[in-house]
């Protein structure tokens, strides 16, 4: 295609096809910023007005007091706990499995039929609506059991680390290189030693990475806690019982009539988000540490 | 990554060691055993799911996809209305949410000084990290009545008079409503289309483009019909894995959409999706109701399931027609 120089005579009648394409360019390609400036200032939007309103209602009180009932003062003790106790308990249950499974398809399965089952079968879960996770734990634990428990709250969160954690263990494990395993093997080592002492040692921030990604993921969680963990006004860390958490009591809150409790809401979803984005700042440092690889 | 006969010749050289043996097929087997139970938890969850929404399937027959009853108090259910909330919530959200990732993915890759594509990169991945009850709440306390008071009642007023498709910009001015939940939910899923259309930019081989370049080619140019044309079933398969995720949103949804279960052709009505639903009334069930909302929640797996396999079905395609040029 001839690209003619522009002539100041002949645009006068009629555009060029090379200024035709020019002005094309420009405007999408104004667009393209337009709408970036618009994704910007959505996030600007959203953090400001978290930041503004938490951070005003944000004080020692909710960190030392338990939720109160409707329309009294309270604060947020007994939800942070519940929280940590299930996110706890959660990434406790689902890593031993993810980072096993991980390794099985990283060392063992690789490109078998049955691994790349597993693999899209986990692909598929990663992204699964966890509402349908909560009710398949209220199915299996809840109902049989007759009342909401942290165990099943414990397990539904479980279920979403699971797959993160796969994932990361099998992507991080496929970059330690063949030879370190050659090598260790040669020197007289069974495999299950080449795998724990020489593969995971050389992969282990990467697999850290994944634990904190999962960790980030379900600490904001609020959909799978609704039918399991569901929720405790007062003090409790019987996982037999129904546990107060962050998530669940930001939703009942935040939806009350009660200005107290909406500002409780305020408060505790800044805590959360500022927990969650801690938590992703963290899986990027550990990745790029000096100690990996 | 080696070849077959590589890592054949390794396994049959870590097997002859007679030492450990027995622990290598412990650890062999419960690795095994583990990914087997990433297995195990899905078809439990389908067989769990389909088992107890059986009564209703068993009740109300195929009638139940296309009634539109939802009325608890006579005990008689229907999906039709949260069948189609959720998809008409996420069609919204994927018809405002592309375009926006591609010019966000196009700004990144394409346009952004060096010192420029980090922080931007990073701050709308921030977005995908924000939880998503924090869009909820701010959709509702924020979004709703800035949409109501300003962006409504102008399209009322220019999209509404519109011979045939006006009536889907009819409805009351207050702010809770599909269209509002679909906005969300857009806000939701561009950071994610966005990463995957970014990271696809990122692998078109550099010479592809300053060939085209070369041959005077304009920015645009080059984006559309080269760098786009090479990565097409990997942005396909980003937009569906982000419609997917729109389908499964449960908290940011509950709060905007209005929970109304009643039939509207207006999007700016309160509505409805298989999500919120389950949340708004799932721990006052029982019996039938309980089992409708359990059938709810299969019937958005099954649908889910459906999308994310055509989305890893893209990628997997993308991976394959660049498997032998090096990228």
């Amino acid at each position: 295609m001839k690209a003619p120089a522009p002539n100041p005579h002949r645009a006068v009648h009629k555009m060029t096809k090379y200024q035709v394409r020019k002005i094309i360019n420009y405007v999408n390609l104004s667009a393209s910023i337009v709408v970036t400036l618009f994704g910007l200032a959505m996030l600007a939007w959203i953090l400001t007005v978290l930041f503004g309103k938490g951070f005003h209602y944000l004080n020692w009180a909710v960190f030392s007091q338990m939720t109160p009932p409707p329309g009294e003062s309270g604060g947020l003790l007994n939800a942070i706990v519940g929280t940590l106790a299930l996110t706890f308990l959660a990434v406790l249950i689902g890593t031993p499995i993810g980072i096993m499974a991980g390794t099985y398809l990283a060392e063992f399965g690789m490109k078998s039929k049955f691994s790349s089952v597993v693999r899209f079968i986990n692909d598929v879960l990663l992204s699964a609506p966890s509402i349908v996770v909560g009710v398949f734990v209220y199915t299996l634990v809840v109902a049989p059991s007759g009342h909401f428990s942290g165990w099943a709250g414990a397990i539904a969160l479980s279920i979403l680390v699971i797959p993160v954690v796969v994932r990361t263990t099998e992507d991080m494990l496929k970059l330690v290189p063949i030879p370190m395993r050659e090598a260790a093997a040669a020197l007289g080592a069974p495999r299950y030693k080449v795998t724990i002492s020489i593969v995971y040692k050389a992969a282990l921030s990467g697999m850290i990475t994944g634990v904190l990604l999962a960790t980030a993921r379900i600490m904001g969680e609020t959909a799978p806690l609704l039918f399991t963990a569901l929720n405790n006004q007062f003090w409790s860390v019987d996982m037999n019982q129904p546990i107060a958490n962050m998530p669940v009591v930001i939703y009942q809150y935040a939806l009350s009539p009660y200005e107290d409790w909406q500002n409780l809401a305020w408060a505790g979803a800044l805590l959360i988000t500022i927990s969650v984005l801690l938590m992703n700042i963290m899986a990027r440092y550990t990745l790029k540490s000096p100690t990996s690889r | 990554m080696a070849t077959p006969e590589e890592q054949m010749a390794l396994h049959r050289q870590l097997h002859a060691k007679s030492t450990g043996v027995l622990l290598d097929k412990l650890f062999k087997g419960s690795a095994f055993s583990f990914a087997a139970l990433v297995l195990i938890v899905l078809f439990g969850m389908m067989l769990m799911l389909l088992k107890e929404a059986w009564p209703t399937f068993a009740h109300f027959g195929f009638g139940f996809f296309i009634s539109s009853d939802w009325d608890v108090v006579n005990n008689k259910y229907g999906a039709l209305i949260p069948i189609v909330g959720t998809l008409v919530t996420s069609l919204i959200a994927v018809v405002i949410g592309v375009p926006v990732s591609f010019g966000i993915a196009i700004f990144i890759t394409m346009m952004a000084p060096a010192w420029m594509k980090r922080p931007v990169g990073i701050a709308i991945e921030l977005l995908a990290a924000v939880p998503s009850i924090i869009y909820g709440m701010w959709g509702l306390f924020y979004f709703a009545p800035w949409f109501a008071n300003y962006i409504q009642p102008f399209m009322t007023n220019t999209l509404g008079e519109l011979p045939i498709l006006g009536q889907f910009f009819q409805g009351p001015p207050i702010g809770v409503s599909i269209f509002t939940a679909g906005v969300v939910l857009a806000i939701m899923i561009i950071p994610f289309i966005a990463s995957v259309m970014r990271d696809m930019f990122e692998i078109v081989p550099t010479t592809l483009k300053e060939s085209a370049f070369a041959m005077g080619s304009t920015t645009w140019e080059v984006i559309w019909k080269v760098v786009l044309p090479y990565t097409k079933s990997g942005v396909v398969g980003g937009v569906i894995l982000g419609l997917g995720r729109a389908m499964g949103e449960t908290m940011a949804v509950a709060f905007v959409v209005g929970n109304s279960l009643e039939l509207n052709t207006g999007l700016f009505y309160p509505g409805a999706t298989i999500a919120s639903t389950m949340a708004n009334e799932f721990n006052e069930a029982s019996g039938l109701h309980m089992s409708s909302l359990i059938a709810l929640g299969l019937i958005l797996f099954v649908i889910t399931f459906l999308v994310l396999s055509i989305a890893k079905w893209f990628l997997m395609m993308l991976e394959r027609a660049h498997e032998g040029t090096g990228t």
